[in-house]
């Protein structure tokens, strides 16, 4: 009955990408993080539209273009070449930032090293004395949009739940996080604390609350019928 | 006759002084100016305060008077890249200061310069290691911190297309910090691909009036150099 970490089915990078593509309406303005959230543009349905904004100063982002027709003037906050959509516009980075911190970004997709069962994020510096600090946007990211979702793999490598009490590592930002998308669930974080949306098949929620050793409610919808 | 087109970077920069505080536009690659960054490093200024949003790509650009000994500090955003070593390297050696500033923040702050603002409160950064000893406020249920304008000497940005009023168009996300850097400098030197007559840009699509921008230099490429990885 215990579940194991062998056994679970976990979702893949993509998979948890997907995941987090069914949650952004028609008509949303969004900013997709560096690395995985960046997966979540693949999964948006072709008859969705969704403004992606890139904080380097373009709303109405693209997908890659075509090998050869790389602009260097034209790319996105990983620096890597982009493409603008009929309708795109650009802006400099005060704007940009304006656009994140007055509020006007319905969502915010960012990575994280730990969440806190308060909605703290960690996700800029690992505080190690070796490592060059380097923020980038991610403070004005955490605390611009209307909702912040972090999408992240629920343990470290080692085991250890990236879901807190209270974040060790450097905080970005305090009580910014929305929604945490992991491989193993969706979990809202409330004022009376962490609400389990989904689970993967197979774990139950208080075997989910017994990895991330934090206190987890079942917030699933009942099923169709029931 | 107002002409702002100078007929060289040479000449644009001649009157850079040792510890100026020089903004140098760019995000990564895309906006670097390439030909200005050469140009100062041949005209030998040093002891300079850098503002930028990275601190150099590769050897070229930035990293290139990084390398050459003429930075004691630099204020960024995102020094950290896979192509930064020359960065890397003088800072781990003591060589270099550093202080990283959120990149909204790093914009508001240039712009607060230009635009004559005291200070402003900024909610991002709020309750972390970045809001250093800074005053705090809570203001309508939300919390923020106190943040002081950063001036420049002399700003270095590229441009699109120029006039010889000044006036500037950019290029794609080329134009990142170039609008604010201009305002936020007491010179702003614009590398320019192409310059023309009075008139031919449309008064309603110029990003940067003239009155931010004192010198312009035409440069031979038309774009950037390839982009960088992160």
């Amino acid at each position: 009955m215990s579940a194991t970490l062998a056994n679970l089915k976990k979702l893949s990078r993509n998979e948890m990408a997907k995941r987090v593509a069914r949650d952004i309406p028609e008509g949303a303005y969004v900013n997709l993080g560096i690395g995985l959230p960046t997966l979540v543009a693949n999964f948006l349905p072709e008859d969705r539209e969704v403004f992606l904004h890139t904080e380097n100063g373009l709303l109405g982002m693209g997908p890659a273009p075509k090998q050869g027709e790389e602009d260097p003037d034209l790319i996105n906050a990983g620096k890597q070449p982009v493409t603008a959509l009929p309708g795109a516009a650009y802006f400099h980075h005060a704007d940009s930032f304006a656009m994140m911190r007055g509020g006007h970004l319905d969502i915010c997709v960012l990575g994280a090293f730990q969440v806190s069962v308060t909605g703290d994020l960690a996700n800029w510096h690992t505080g190690e004395p070796s490592a060059i600090p380097a923020v980038g946007g991610a403070m004005d990211l955490a605390i611009g949009a209307k909702r912040t979702f972090v999408v992240m793999e629920h343990l470290t490598k080692a085991g250890e739940s990236k879901i807190v009490p209270t974040c060790t590592y450097p905080l970005t930002a305090k009580a910014c996080v929305a929604r945490i998308y992991t491989d193993l669930a969706v979990i809202d974080v409330t004022p009376g604390g962490l609400l389990v949306r989904d689970i993967v098949p197979g774990l139950s929620v208080s075997e989910l609350a017994g990895l991330t050793k934090v206190a987890l409610a079942d917030g699933r919808e009942p099923p169709a019928g029931a | 006759m107002i002409d702002k087109i100078k007929a060289s970077a040479a000449e644009a920069l001649s009157d850079v002084k040792d510890g100026a505080t020089v903004m140098i536009g760019g995000f990564g690659t895309a906006g670097m100016p390439f030909t200005l960054i050469d140009a100062l490093i041949a005209q030998g200024a040093k002891h300079l305060t850098v503002v930028a949003n990275n601190a150099g790509n590769g050897d070229t650009g930035l990293a290139a008077l990084l390398k050459a000994g003429r930075v004691r500090k630099i204020l960024c955003s995102f020094p950290r890249q896979t192509d930064s070593w020359v960065f890397d390297e003088l800072y781990r050696a003591g060589k270099i200061e550093l202080e990283v500033v959120p990149q909204g923040n790093l914009a508001e702050r240039i712009r607060a310069a230009g635009a004559g603002i005291g200070a402003f409160y900024s909610p991002t950064g709020y309750g972390t290691l970045l809001a250093g000893n800074r005053e705090t406020r809570r203001i309508n249920g939300r919390d923020y911190v106190l943040e002081s304008p950063i001036q420049g000497d002399v700003a270095l940005i590229r441009a699109h297309k120029g006039d010889r009023w000044g006036n500037l168009v950019y290029r794609k996300t080329a134009r990142n910090f170039g609008p604010v850097m201009a305002m936020g400098a007491r010179t702003t030197i614009a590398e320019v691909s192409e310059v023309v007559a009075l008139g031919v840009l449309d008064p309603e699509a110029i990003i940067t009036p003239g009155i931010f921008v004192q010198r312009i230099v035409k440069v031979a490429d038309a774009t950037g150099q390839q982009p960088s990885q992160e």
